[in-house]
């Protein structure tokens, strides 16, 4: 036992005994003692096979439902804002509850990608690339909103800074163009990170190849990477560091997001706790759908080994925590509106469980709070289908606490004779169905033609990839 | 047709585990050769210290790139709300390092992030769509499962039979001259 002596006194440093921690197995990350060769044959074998029947079915269906956007886009236009169901007092409407909803979609990529990477969580290699994917596609969904609900699309470039005819320049003072710096950068850098780290998988495909089209296609793609040890010290570094750029980057996005909200001077919006709980409500929402996108593909592809139990077990324990947090600021929110004894932030707040839209609010407690505490069962993860429906829930959830947020507090105003409801339209409601469809477009060419899993970094963490066999 | 001419570029070994080509890249640089590299299907932990590689450079882009962006940001909001066209918004001044803060924060990471991505390619050297090393028929596998070492025929140390015998010596498989044919 280590002694320690202050003066003549002698005390004993540690009053515990020594324990002897029990023997702990991780996991396996790839099941049945798979070898190199299978990863790459696996992999690239999605992407070099013949294109499979439902995988047209999909994308034809796909492409019909994007088409809803497309001509609800076209009406819009041509016709005005009108057309959609923004009115006073509820001037956002569905334009800023799908807004948010889509970029919250993507923060979980991010997550994977960026803050479990930095974190060393090895499970994320299997499935952060195709999480880093839905990324990329959920902003690109999240950027049609805001755009045209400018009003004037052909005007939003005005949102840059750019010179215009006007001779003025953007306003930086306004959340609302914080907003724009935020998301432009988060598309951009969330497409140079997923791009980077497919670049040797890609070269792997092009090495493959046996077609012409194949070889220039991945060939140009993958820029010519060699799998020399020193371009993997100069990636491994870049990766790296893009991982620690992204992980303030994300915490910044959602939280740029809620200042939308949180800078107004509205009861129910202008709060502090907004910034943390938009970022586990987008995190929480983002699992969701990697649990709903990532479990029909493992079906699809026969990919159990590669993304296994474990690893659903580890998304729905996040989906759990971050499910909490979320429940946690609702019933935060309502204790500072009591406890702040600021009427109108009391008033919008039991205005928001037992006003208007009460069935929004509690369709969003049930999905949200309610429905990932079910994952606190081992038998409940363990059930796939059960674990999908689930995440279906959490999809729907959050939509409707951007719904909840953005309209009861807009509907109901400082002044009752200016109190409206809203409803949304038809064009509303087709715009936003049709987006599902083309981020499943952007999806299924995604599968069909990238490399699904980032086959390296999968090596990286098998057991043989290892030179010391184990042993440090 | 005329007939083709090859520039020798080096030689190559094959090896089947990670644990080889490491044991064997810490003998080859023991040997001090200097002109040489390992194609693996994955960055090998510790290979970087075993081949005898400094730390890389790429932050160096990333700190460049990141610093840029922040003095971007501030010029912007500066020329475009203080002096261009100074524009009155709630009493606020004009320029003031604080309420713009996200746009600064956005536009460092944004440029730290193009730095390291370019940062990368540039000290990779890519694009570089035709290499030598290519030229290897069973190039491909070193993305696979196989793993490969190079040495070139501009290293000092290089002999065609010693240089040879010495890979055959480290159990490297199926030793082969790489040459790249030229016009």
């Amino acid at each position: 036992m280590i002694m320690a002596t202050v003066g003549e006194k002698v005390f004993e440093k540690s009053i515990l005994k020594k324990v002897k921690p029990a023997p702990w197995r991780d996991p396996p990350l790839v099941e049945n003692k798979r070898s190199f060769h299978w990863v790459t044959e696996k992999i690239c074998g999605i992407v070099e096979s013949k294109t499979p029947t439902w995988w047209w079915w999909c994308f034809i269906t796909a492409l019909c439902v994007a088409s809803f956007t497309g001509m609800g886009l076209v009406y819009l236009v041509s016709t005005g804002v009108g057309v959609w169901g923004n009115n006073n007092p509820v001037n956002w409407g569905w334009a800023i509850v799908n807004f948010v909803f889509w970029i919250g979609i993507g923060h979980a990529g991010t997550l994977i990608s960026a803050v479990l990477c930095l974190l060393k969580q090895k499970w994320r290699t299997s499935i952060n690339r195709a999480s880093e994917a839905m990324t990329v596609f959920a902003v690109l969904c999240a950027g049609i909103f805001p755009l045209f609900h400018v009003g004037r699309v052909w005007f939003a470039w005005w949102l840059f800074p750019l010179p215009n005819a006007n001779a003025i320049w953007p306003q930086f003072r306004s959340p609302l163009e914080w907003d724009v710096f935020a998301v432009s950068t988060y598309a951009t850098v969330s497409i140079l990170f997923w791009y980077m780290g497919m670049i040797p998988d890609l070269a792997v495909i092009r090495d493959r190849a046996k077609e012409t089209w194949r070889k220039y296609f991945y060939g140009i793609l993958s820029m010519g990477w060699r799998n020399a040890n020193n371009h993997w010290r100069n990636f491994e570094m870049a990766y790296l560091i893009l991982a620690g750029l992204s992980t303030p980057l994300v915490l910044s996005v959602h939280t740029i997001v809620s200042f939308d909200f949180a800078v107004a001077n509205l009861p129910g919006w202008h709060t502090t706790i907004f910034p943390p709980y938009f970022v586990a409500g987008a995190i929480f929402s983002g699992f969701g759908m990697v649990l709903t996108l990532l479990l029909p593909l493992r079906a699809l592809f026969g990919l159990h080994d590669l993304i296994t139990q474990n690893h659903i077990d580890n998304i729905c324990k996040i989906t759990l925590a971050t499910g909490s947090m979320v429940g946690y600021a609702y019933s935060m929110e309502f204790f500072i509106a009591w406890y702040g004894a600021n009427s109108y932030e009391g008033f919008a707040f039991i205005n928001r469980a037992f006003g208007n839209y009460w069935w929004a609010y509690w369709i969003m407690i049930s999905c949200n709070v309610i429905s990932p505490q079910l994952f606190w069962f081992k038998a409940i993860r363990n059930n796939t289908p059960l674990v999908w429906i689930i995440s279906i829930f959490v999809n729907i959830g959050m939509w409707f606490e951007r719904f909840v947020i953005a309209n009861t507090t807009l509907s109901r105003d400082f002044l009752p004779s200016s109190w409206g409801y809203y409803s949304p339209s038809i064009v509303d409601i087709f715009t936003f169905v049709g987006t599902f469809g083309f981020f499943s477009v952007l999806f299924l060419l995604f599968i069909r033609f990238l490399p699904l899993m980032p086959m390296a970094e999968i090596k990286m963490v098998m057991p043989q990839a290892d030179p010391h066999g184990g042993k440090h | 047709m005329s007939k083709v001419m090859e520039i020798k570029y080096g030689i190559s070994a094959t090896f089947n585990t990670a644990k080889d080509i490491f044991e064997a890249a810490g003998k080859v640089r023991e040997k001090g050769y200097t002109n040489w590299e390992c194609y693996t299907p994955m960055p090998i932990h510790g290979l970087d210290g075993q081949m005898g590689y400094s730390r890389s450079k790429v932050p160096c882009f990333t700190l460049a790139g990141g610093v840029t962006g922040f003095f971007t940001g501030m010029l912007i909001v500066w020329y475009m709300n203080a002096f261009d066209y100074p524009l009155i918004v709630g009493g606020k001044p004009y320029f003031s390092p604080i309420y713009p803060f996200p746009v600064f924060y956005e536009l460092t990471i944004l440029f730290a992030a193009f730095g390291t991505l370019f940062g990368m390619f540039f000290l990779n050297r890519l694009p570089r769509h035709n290499h030598p090393v290519f030229e290897h028929k069973a190039f491909g596998r070193t993305g696979d499962d196989k793993f490969m070492i190079v040495i070139e025929v501009e290293d000092p140390l290089f002999d065609d039979e010693e240089t040879e015998s010495f890979l055959k010596k480290l159990g490297g498989k199926s030793v082969a001259v790489i040459s790249e044919p030229i016009d």
